[in-house]
């Protein structure tokens, strides 16, 4: 019996080290959801949803591309993974590029963007990845009415944004209203909701899918060969559970004489 | 015995090539030195997998950084994107990249366990004390080899993480501002220092890290591998002069360490192929953004391995005496063989007072590394860092004390198996 009780404790040890890493885990998704006052929602987008995806890449030319590059992004890779022919690519995503194998480029140059807005609007490559999709799909709806700011708006997640609302003519405009609230004789502003101002082209729900589906093209790029190590790992994983019975059987076989 | 059969013992052209060969080299005597005839406890437990494991991860990293450095370029200008280019250019480029970002995590995770396990079983006792400092500087190398290694993706935390770390040394009195220029090379972190980084990187510090492990594992076959008893196996020979409690290293314990071999394969192909980030522990999030000199990230954390010396850093008010006691974590930790004083080797036998002990440095270690992750804005993480510190260095100060009361249960003559089931 004590002869096992090292063995036991080492397992207690263990399980209070399982026990810490989820503890930070948790810890580390409170305080990404904190962001944004109560607003943020989870952008619930799917990668390996090609037809959102497309949608997405037409929205991101169409909207995003005038300023922000997709710069590690080739055309050609696009119409592999998104189920497009090159010719298809070529007709509706490319309108800067001259040939399907350059990069998502932008005309703007870095210095007049920094002249415009204070700040040259990053590359989105893997904006997913060092922010989140959560974060792109709530930055782009939480922009609302900001008289102080020489753009008119702000933004919930990005407070003071250098960007401008670029998608209000979908969205239309909303303003944020705001509470004060105090807790422990500190007094804390915290937004309640917003109010729509002017409607939009879209619906509230069509933009969310809007967004959703932007949001998840930009997962996308900053790691499109996602879907393909998930199909892969599968394989790789089954192939050493088959390898690892004959290693077993092996390692059964030679110590069968070990007393 | 179903022992394979080597050298020259059938006729034929294999064995007459053999025969020339040892000849001129001791092919036939090295492998029976250190596999068909090199004896160790049959009653290992899973904790006697991780010393193998660190070797496979080892070449894993090996094999995996020779082909990045075909596609990475190390210049401040170009390494972001080369590494991207690799995620999404190179054929196979992206599985390359996360299994060598994996390994680095990887490594550290086998190491620690490894290390652990010599805690355990005073595997650092007489006579292997060598084995053990020797196995300290590999743990040394392997810090630095993963510190320079962080900086090449030139990413947000690889760049303000370097410049926290290379700055430390600045706290060194006198000489501390002109060696922090000397190490980057310039009067910030800039290209120069990624270029020399590079070098060290691929070059120098995996030519030590693998004479280092030579070494380690040519120690190991000198004193022979330790067992959860803590005996000596050597002790009790048969007639034929092979230990009682021993069988060979091959086919026996190769045969067990290809399952463990296997299962961490299924381990590390789980995070390669489906969580590479690890939750942003093992790839950290802001390193997915380039290196920008103007724009200091809001919390510069390291990456988790190096976590709890950090906090221990963080814990102390002034940032000398703070690296001071960062460095005093780790050097006593090369003094482990002569801080414990107890004969018995195996925490089986040992008093109450070494695995209390244990216990709370093992606790206080996970401790700190979780602090570390954390912003030090918290007062309560700084308070909690410092008690924790305390129970840390404790552990090694305390040490001759408590372990030369310790009441020991008697070690039995043989290693304690419960045969092959």
């Amino acid at each position: 019996m004590s002869r096992q009780s090292p063995g036991l404790r080492l397992r207690a040890t263990i399980a209070s080290l399982a026990g810490a890493l989820l503890v930070a885990c948790s810890a580390t998704a409170l305080a990404a959801g904190g962001a944004g006052g109560g607003f943020a929602q989870p952008a619930n987008n799917d990668v390996s949803n090609v037809a959102s995806l497309q949608r997405g890449a037409r929205n991101f030319v169409n909207y995003c591309q005038g300023c922000h590059s997709a710069k590690y992004v080739r055309y050609n890779q696009l119409a592999r993974d998104l189920g497009m022919t090159e010719e298809q690519v070529i007709a509706n995503l490319m309108f800067g590029a001259a040939k399907p194998t350059e990069t998502m480029d932008v005309a703007m140059r870095p210095a007049d963007g920094e002249r415009w807005f204070g700040i040259a609007p990053p590359d989105l490559s893997l904006m997913a990845r060092s922010k989140g999709t959560d974060y792109i799909y709530n930055f782009l709806r939480s922009f609302y009415l900001d008289p102080k700011r020489s753009s008119g708006v702000n933004n919930l997640m990005l407070p003071n944004a250098a960007m401008p609302h670029v998608l209000w003519e979908l969205q239309g405009l909303q303003s944020a209203v705001f509470e004060e609230e105090e807790h422990g004789g500190i007094k804390q502003v915290v937004f309640r909701k917003f109010e729509q101002v002017t409607p939009g082209k879209l619906s509230p729900a069509e933009y969310d899918e809007f967004v959703r589906d932007t949001a998840n093209f930009l997962e996308y790029v900053a790691e499109p060969m996602k879907l393909k190590r998930q199909s892969l790992g599968i394989l790789v994983i089954a192939f050493l559970l088959v390898f690892g019975v004959f290693a077993y059987l092996l390692k059964q076989e030679i110590w069968k004489d070990v007393k | 015995m179903s022992a394979v059969q080597t050298g020259s013992a059938g006729g034929g052209r294999m064995s007459r090539f053999i025969d020339w060969i040892d000849e001129r080299f001791p092919l036939t005597a090295m492998i029976k030195e250190h596999a068909t005839e090199y004896y160790a406890a049959k009653s290992f437990n899973v904790w006697y997998v991780f010393g193998v494991l660190a070797l496979v991860v080892l070449v894993i990293q090996l094999v995996t950084g020779i082909f990045l450095t075909m596609n990475y370029k190390p210049s401040a200008e170009d390494a972001f994107a080369s590494v991207e280019y690799i995620m999404r250019d190179v054929e196979w480029g992206w599985l390359i990249r996360y299994m060598h970002s994996t390994g680095a995590s990887m490594f550290f995770v086998v190491v620690y366990l490894h290390m652990f396990r010599g805690l355990m079983y005073g595997s650092y006792k007489a006579p292997r004390e060598l084995l053990w400092v020797v196995g300290m500087l590999i743990y040394l190398a392997l810090m630095a080899e993963a510190f320079m290694g962080y900086l090449l993706p030139w990413g947000q935390m690889s760049y303000w993480g370097a410049q926290v770390i290379v700055s430390l040394f600045g706290a060194i009195p006198v000489i501390g501002d002109g060696l922090v220029e000397w190490i980057r090379g310039d009067y910030f972190i800039s290209d120069i220092t990624l270029n020399r980084f590079f070098a060290l990187h691929v070059v120098a510090v995996p030519l030590a890290l693998i004479l280092l492990v030579v070494v380690h594992i040519l120690a190991l076959h000198t004193t022979g591998s330790l067992n959860p008893d803590g005996i000596e196996i050597k002790e009790k020979k048969g007639p034929d002069g092979i230990p009682l409690d021993g069988v060979a290293f091959h086919p026996y314990h190769t045969s067990k360490d290809l399952v463990a071999i296997i299962v961490f394969a299924m381990v590390f192909s789980a995070i390669v192929f489906f969580a590479p980030e690890m939750g942003g522990y093992f790839l950290e999030h802001a390193n997915f953004e380039p290196a920008n000199l103007l724009k200091t990230p809001e919390h510069i954390a390291p990456v988790w391995y190096f976590t709890p010396f950090y906090a221990i850093l963080r814990a102390v008010p002034s940032k000398g005496w703070g690296a001071f006691l960062m460095l005093a974590a780790i050097v006593l930790l090369f003094l482990l063989p002569w801080l414990d004083r107890c004969k018995v080797k195996s925490i089986r036998y040992r008093g109450w007072q070494f695995k209390v002990a244990l216990a709370a440095f093992a606790v206080s270690f996970v401790a700190l590394g979780f602090l570390g992750l954390q912003p030090a804005t918290e007062k309560v993480y700084v308070y909690a860092a410092r008690f924790f510190a305390i129970i840390y260095f404790a552990f090694f100060l305390l040490m001759p004390v408590y372990t030369s009361r310790e009441r020991t249960r008697p070690v039995p003559e043989r290693v304690v198996y419960h045969g092959h089931e």
